[in-house]
């Protein structure tokens, strides 16, 4: 554990405007927040979608922030830390993809109350790998350092229609040349503080994150992965995204009860 | 007068005082697992940045003297739209946010003094309450004790030769609230501290005349060097590794460029290097006093009816004495050995923190620093929960810890060239005791 943060204290993280989108149960609950995270090129809207209307009908007040404009992964992890603490009670955090990686690291800094990795982009190099199989035009570009490009079969499954799938990727936006650096090698986040339950969730099917990577990352966490098999990388827009979400939020259920 | 049967409250950790400190180490004992009974005597969080309470040491225009970046706790910042120093209001909504955030208050017991506790011999405590308003006392029995009843709220006494017969008004710092109490009065502060020269700042912009007194000369640092918080620049020396001889030099060339020779305004020149008394951080005090607004006088010899003499023989007529001479700390409800201290009062603990002949006596906040404290009130808390759940988990382990704990230097983590003053008892270097704190916490991982 190191409590010397030089970064914090000589060179703080500059402050923005954070957008923020929430959805909060009809009544209150005793539930904790939760606060989604999106990955590489995604917005808060990406969890608008689908999940943040889903979890609130099920009791959770549900947030999800977008990252900043060209921010690297410093940046992001003082975002998501300042929307935690700014929420009433102690958080649950869920990040997907490159957002689960911010996730990693805002657990070794704010105790959170539980977290989801969901299709977690830890080991930049598999994703790498991965993407340069799927989709090779796209990817080297990213290689020099220009935006990386993602097709419809990378982020979902057979089953989505592809004016929809297109509308999606005609969302994303370029994370900027540093975030895609950073991510490129493998997540070194320190231990969890506070100690809290981590699920991973994810597809045998993703062609962004190798099953072997979810696995791995299930057993740092003591676990083994949950996996919603013939889903694409995106679990909250693709058409099956009920199954996952509830899953999620069954496990949840079963660990804040316990 | 103990009326009801004393209740074995088994594992569970006894905690004294919400305030910063007290919150800090009631979340760090839940997190590794601890019951927690927290006991505080006002009736609500936030001690000293409570201005509200009696013993407040906080007025309506106190500030932070410490920038928010080494002033928040590391797991739960501050928000970063808030100025670099925030007021005393914002300090104590977030602690509050601090703790409904970690659900902190259903652990305490508001209106509810400690009044002693007490060692039964196999490590456990009979922890002795009273409710503020009076009542009956309750005794129950704990595993451990962490005191978090903070060392700035009872004024250190000050002895004025002549004070009785003063005709005009002597007023602790603690008692000063607002500067109306201020307004068209001829004061005297004594005390060169932060307190006393935030007061004769305030004084300055309300009071018909002041005089401010200290008895020797201090560097004042202003609150922002090359635009940025000092404390932030300071980390950056230390950042770079700068030997503490070259950060001293560095120091004096900055004071001398921004601030420039204090003796040409009539103040006294530091008897100290920088570094060697605990950081006085005002931009203020140096600009009224050119402006005439305050007139820089030596210590106080005496006092008479409507006039008080200073040791250099001036003679000034103040119609107001604040005296901001700083606070001791207080442990009404220890017994002075079991926190090893000396006849002055001056506790005796393993990086300010561990008592050194209970393993189950703790004290959280007794530290002052070039930084802010919340970051060394977590961290001490974490240490303190880990150390007593290692006892618990791995007594081997344990007693090897504290035997290796044992050799730690005490100049490796506390400031031991200071001034001779009981307001350094407790000083240390932000850095340097982090340093130590986090390999504490390394040795105590459970295995
Ligand atoms: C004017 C002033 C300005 C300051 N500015 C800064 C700054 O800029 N930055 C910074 O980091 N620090 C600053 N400090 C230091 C400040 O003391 C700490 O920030 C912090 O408030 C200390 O918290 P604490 O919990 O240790 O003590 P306190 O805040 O004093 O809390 C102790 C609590 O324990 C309770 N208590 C005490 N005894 C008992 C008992 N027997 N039974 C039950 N309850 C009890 C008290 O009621 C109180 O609520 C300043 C201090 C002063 C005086
Ligand atoms: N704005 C802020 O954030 C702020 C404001 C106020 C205080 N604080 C903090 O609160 C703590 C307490 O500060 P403080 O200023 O109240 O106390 P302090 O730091 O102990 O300063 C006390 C001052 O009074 C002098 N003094 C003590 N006894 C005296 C005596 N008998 N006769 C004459 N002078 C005497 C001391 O001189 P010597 O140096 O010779 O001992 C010193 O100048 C500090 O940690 C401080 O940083 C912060």
């Amino acid at each position: 554990m190191n409590p010397i943060r030089f970064d914090d204290w000589t060179a703080p993280v500059p402050a923005v405007r954070r957008e923020v989108l929430s959805v909060l149960p009809e009544e209150e609950t005793d539930r904790p927040p939760v606060l989604f995270v999106p990955g590489l090129g995604h917005g808060a809207w990406a969890f608008a979608e689908h999940w943040l209307a889903h979890a609130a009908e099920r009791g959770y007040p549900a947030h999800s922030v977008s990252p900043r404009d060209r921010g690297d992964l410093r940046a992001q992890v003082h975002d998501v830390v300042q929307v935690a603490v700014s929420l009433p009670r102690q958080v649950v955090l869920v990040g997907h993809g490159a957002g689960a990686r911010v996730v990693a690291r805002v657990l070794a800094r704010y105790p959170a109350r539980a977290a989801v990795l969901a299709a977690p982009l830890l080991d930049g190099r598999a994703a790498l790998g991965a993407a340069l199989r799927a989709n090779p035009a796209g990817t080297l570009p990213a290689l020099v350092g220009g935006r990386l490009r993602v097709n419809r079969r990378q982020l979902f499954g057979p089953g989505m229609p592809a004016e929809r799938a297109d509308a999606y990727l005609g969302r994303l936006v370029h994370p900027g040349a540093r975030m895609q650096r950073q991510l490129a090698g493998r997540d070194a986040s320190p231990a969890p503080v506070g100690d809290p339950p981590v699920l991973v969730v994810g597809s045998p099917d993703d062609r962004v994150v190798p099953r072997a990577s979810l696995d791995r990352a299930a057993v740092r966490h003591g676990g083994a992965p949950l996996l919603f098999p013939g889903m694409g990388h995106d679990l909250m827009l693709d058409t099956g995204w009920t199954e996952p979400l509830d899953a999620i939020l069954d496990w949840l259920d079963k660990e804040l009860g316990g | 007068m103990a009326d009801t049967p004393l209740a074995d409250r088994t594992d569970a950790v006894c905690v004294i005082g919400a305030g910063g400190s007290g919150l800090a180490a009631v979340k760090s004992l839940r997190e590794h697992g601890f019951a927690v009974d927290c006991y505080e005597r006002e009736t609500s969080v936030g001690g000293a940045w409570n201005w509200r309470h009696d013993r407040s040491p906080v007025s309506s225009g106190t500030h932070l003297i410490s920038s928010r970046p080494l002033t928040e706790f590391p797991d739960f910042p501050m928000p970063d739209s808030w100025p670099d120093y925030p007021r005393h209001s914002q300090v104590l909504s977030y602690l509050e946010r601090y703790a409904a955030h970690f659900g902190l208050r259903e652990h305490i017991w508001f209106g509810t003094e400690v009044v002693a506790a007490t060692p039964v011999g196999d490590g456990r405590w009979d922890v002795t309450t009273r409710s503020t308003g009076g009542g009956a006392e309750r005794t129950q029995r704990y595993a451990a004790v962490v005191a978090a009843n903070g060392h700035n709220w009872s004024p250190k006494p000050v002895t004025l030769e002549g004070a009785d017969d003063f005709r005009g008004r002597i007023l602790p710092a603690s008692a000063y609230k607002d500067p109306a109490q201020l307004r068209g009065r001829k004061v005297l502060v004594i005390g060169g501290g932060n307190t006393g020269c935030d007061i004769a700042v305030e004084a300055a912009q309300h009071a018909a005349a002041v005089w401010h007194s200290t008895r020797r000369g201090y560097w004042y640092a202003p609150k922002f060097v090359l635009g940025r918080p000092a404390d932030q620049i300071n980390a950056l020396a230390r950042r770079w590794r700068l030997p503490l001889r070259l950060r001293q030099w560095l120091y004096h060339r900055t004071v001398r460029l921004t601030v420039g020779d204090v003796t040409r305004f009539g103040l006294a020149a530091p008897d100290h290097r920088p570094y060697e008394s605990h950081p006085l951080v005002n931009s203020q005090l140096i600009y009224y006093v050119g402006h005439g607004r305050i007139t820089p006088v030596a210590d106080v010899a005496r006092l008479e009816a409507f006039a008080v003499t200073l040791t250099d023989g001036m003679r000034v007529e103040p119609d107001l004495i604040v005296t901001a001479t700083g606070y001791l700390p207080r442990f009404e409800f220890l017994a002075p050995q079991l926190l090893d201290m000396d006849d002055d009062g001056r506790p005796d603990l393993h990086l300010h923190a561990f008592a050194r002949r209970h393993p189950t006596l703790a004290v959280i906040g007794l530290v002052q620093s070039d930084g802010g404290l919340f970051p060394l009130a977590h961290w001490q808390s974490v240490a303190v929960a880990r150390w007593l759940r290692l006892r618990i988990a791995d007594p081997a382990r344990a007693g090897a810890v504290q035997q290796k704990e044992s050799q730690r230097p005490i100049a490796s983590w506390s400031r031991t060239r200071t001034v001779p003053s009981s307001r350094h008892w407790f000083e240390v270097s932000f850095v340097d005791y982090l340093r130590a704190l986090g390999e504490l916490i390394d040795r105590l991982e459970p295995a």
